[in-house]
């Protein structure tokens, strides 16, 4: 599989009264073509800046990227200007979004088929009614019943799961190598979400397009991802394929994330484990480990040394621990 | 705002409600018909208060015109004699209702200073009113709006600030006060403009708008200055919004941002602001009129309340209250243009 968008050692900082916020603090990671793959990590981990970084959507001020790479189709992204042409020309027909909050993510005042048909318009140059004639086909494609009469409704006229249906609509509309999900259905219900991430899935297939699945949601990444990042304190502290991470996890925080979600193989009477103490503020990031104050495996060299750096654990999984886990994890089970 | 409901979301669609999408012209009709019904109601209410409210200033009108017209010397019964003339010698609601059943016949009454009837001469005054309010309201559209779009795209540049300070000056000034430096600069040291007075437009064109600028900016002064900061400041606040971001996400360009995405949505508290800014027109037009010596409508209420001349001030009053409840019904008419969400129900 050929890697699609190549991101080394992506810096995002943000400038607020308190001091500067190291939101993005040196993620490298990768997408291969016609994959999905999940970010993993509570809020304000930097699962989602990350993500708004690569298409350069950071609000500047008071955010900015200060380094990093991001190779897309041979081209380093950052190197464009913010707004200029070359960015503009990757979002939304190459690189396309979807955003979490479907109740806010869609402009009140523009009806459906002007916002799914702009991009069309802008970017494969499509006329008005050609633009029009596809949206509906989008509709009626993310499942939108009656498409041809809701076209020209407005936001408002939808419930929370149907825009996000318009959302998606949107996301495919250029037919783009890579869609961008920030939390797609984290707003919806359980049933909605369960039928948005299946048909995200389909879609993804059809039009052999990459997923970035950013959630919080260790179910949904089980479930659809094929390799998963997990995320904490602005840096990637596990990878690997997602079979391999929750089988044998690596890192204390990944260990602790899955034992926070209950289980339908495990007895019904265990606990679940919630993680100690809060995320740390990343405003005053010590030089240690992030995870150290919560950490529950710290042995000795964790206090004295700079934070591990994401080293590899197995043929394609990695983290960035010192503990060997799996060793102490046995341990324990005797 | 009652009348207009805002509808949030409505998930279950029938059949039924998809008569609802979009603005039917039919709505809007039945709309403005039960607006004007209400208004007329507000129209009534005015009438009474205006009514009561002079009657209660100190003074007689008569006593008053008889005094100004050197006419002492009259007996008590002259005297009543003329205050049965004009039916001042009436109960209240005697008089009240004589005046309002003229009012529904198109006849505002008879003035006890001239003697003549006072319809006449509001609407002999009324357009030159009117023509200051709708340049003032122009002017302050076409500079007070793009001047905040402006100002807010460029946040914390230099032009920023300076609409910033200015917009602050500008809802401060006393219009008076500017009033009276601006003939100062520009007609008595400059001499670009005539001092003051009107001349109509059919007597000499050019004179006509000469003499119109400096009123123009003095009435127009506020509004400018207040729909500019409404126009920042909601601009602002619209571009933070997440469909701005999803706009961004297109690969749209700044400019389609603004005037497409945003500018729609940021005018939506700008109209509020233009309504009140339309009522501080008219209200203020008796300040403007009285400092540029223009005989317009403000002016006449001005030397009517001093007059204590019921009949003008009341259907002066009348008027203006008219025109405030019309625009407050246009107002709401675009409303519903600018945002779908609003029903007209």
């Amino acid at each position: 599989m050929a890697i699609l968008l190549d991101v080394k050692n992506l810096q995002t900082r943000f400038d607020t009264e308190a001091g500067v916020v190291k939101a993005v603090d040196g993620v490298s990671f990768h997408i291969n073509e016609q994959e999905i793959v999940g970010f993993v990590g509570e809020s304000g981990c930097g699962k989602s800046v990350t993500q708004l970084s690569v298409m350069q959507l950071i609000p500047n001020p008071p955010g900015r990227i200060i380094g990093g790479e991001v190779w897309f189709d041979g081209k380093d992204l950052l190197k464009y200007e913010r707004n200029g042409s070359e960015m503009r020309s990757v979002r939304g027909s190459k690189i396309s979004m979807i955003f979490q909050e479907p109740m806010t993510s869609l402009n009140p005042v523009l009806t459906i088929s002007e916002q799914i048909g702009e991009s069309m318009q802008l970017h494969l140059r499509l006329n008005k009614a050609d633009a029009r004639k596809r949206a509906v086909e989008l509709l009626s494609l993310v499942g939108i019943p009656a498409a041809e009469s809701r076209i020209d409704d407005y936001p408002h006229q939808f419930s929370g799961g149907m825009r996000q249906r318009v959302m998606i609509a949107i996301g495919l509309a250029c037919n783009p190598r890579l869609i961008i999900a920030d939390e797609p259905t984290t707003a919806l219900d359980v049933t909605t979400q369960a039928v948005l991430l299946e048909l995200i899935k389909d879609l993804v297939k059809r039009f052999n397009t990459s997923l970035t699945l950013v959630t919080h949601n260790l179910g949904v990444v089980a479930r659809y991802a094929q390799r998963i990042y997990v995320m904490y304190a602005g840096r990637i502290v596990e990878a690997g394929p997602t079979n391999e991470i929750f089988a044998h996890p690596r890192h204390p925080y990944t260990v602790g994330l899955l034992k926070c979600v209950p289980r339908l193989d495990q007895p019904r009477d265990k606990q679940l484990v919630p993680i100690e103490g809060l995320p740390p503020n990343l405003i005053k990031m010590p030089p240690m480990c992030a995870f150290l104050p919560r950490c529950a495996y710290r042995i000795n060299r964790c206090e004295k040394s700079h934070w591990p750096p994401l080293t590899p654990v197995g043929e394609h999984h990695s983290a960035a621990c010192f503990v060997n886990l799996e060793a102490t994890l046995e341990n324990d089970d005797k | 705002m009652r009348g207009l409901t805002r509808k949030m979301s409505s998930p279950v669609r029938s059949p039924f409600r998809r008569d609802l999408t979009g603005l039917k012209e039919s709505d809007v009709t039945t709309y403005i018909v039960r607006r004007l019904l209400q208004s007329i109601v507000v129209l009534l209410l005015v009438s009474i208060f205006v009514f009561l409210a002079i009657r209660l200033m100190p003074g007689d009108p008569i006593k008053l015109m008889v005094y100004e017209s050197n006419l002492t010397g009259l007996s008590p019964q002259q005297l009543a004699d003329l205050r049965h003339e004009y039916g001042l010698d009436k109960p209240l609601a005697l008089q009240y209702l004589d005046w309002l059943g003229g009012v529904l016949q198109g006849n505002l009454g008879i003035s006890v200073f001239t003697k003549t009837p006072v319809a006449k001469e509001i609407f002999r005054r009324l357009p030159i009113t009117f023509e200051i309010g709708l340049w003032s309201l122009l002017l302050s559209i076409v500079i007070g709006v793009p001047v905040g779009i402006i100002s807010a795209v460029r946040r914390g540049t230099w032009i920023d600030q300076l609409v910033v300070t200015l917009s602050n000056i500008g809802v401060t000034i006393p219009v008076f006060w500017l009033g009276v430096i601006l003939m100062l600069v520009f007609s008595l040291y400059l001499k670009w403009l005539p001092v003051m007075g009107f001349t109509p437009l059919t007597e000499d064109p050019g004179m006509h708008f000469k003499q119109l600028v400096m009123p123009v900016i003095c009435s127009s002064l506020f509004s400018v200055a207040a729909l500019a900061r409404q126009t920042r400041s909601s601009m602002l606040e619209v571009m933070h919004q997440d469909y701005i971001r999803t706009a961004w996400s297109k690969g749209l360009n700044e400019n389609a941002i603004i005037f497409k995405h945003a500018l729609k949505n940021g005018l939506i508290p700008v109209i509020t602001t233009l309504g009140l800014s339309a009522r501080g027109i008219v209200g203020g037009s008796t300040v403007v009129e009285t400092v540029f010596s223009i005989p317009g409508m403000g002016r006449l209420l001005v030397s009517a309340v001093s007059n204590l001349d019921y009949a003008y001030v009341q259907g002066i009053i009348l008027i203006i209250a008219a025109t405030v409840v019309a625009i407050n019904v246009l107002i709401d008419i675009v409303y519903g243009w600018a945002d779908p969400r609003i029903r007209y129900s």
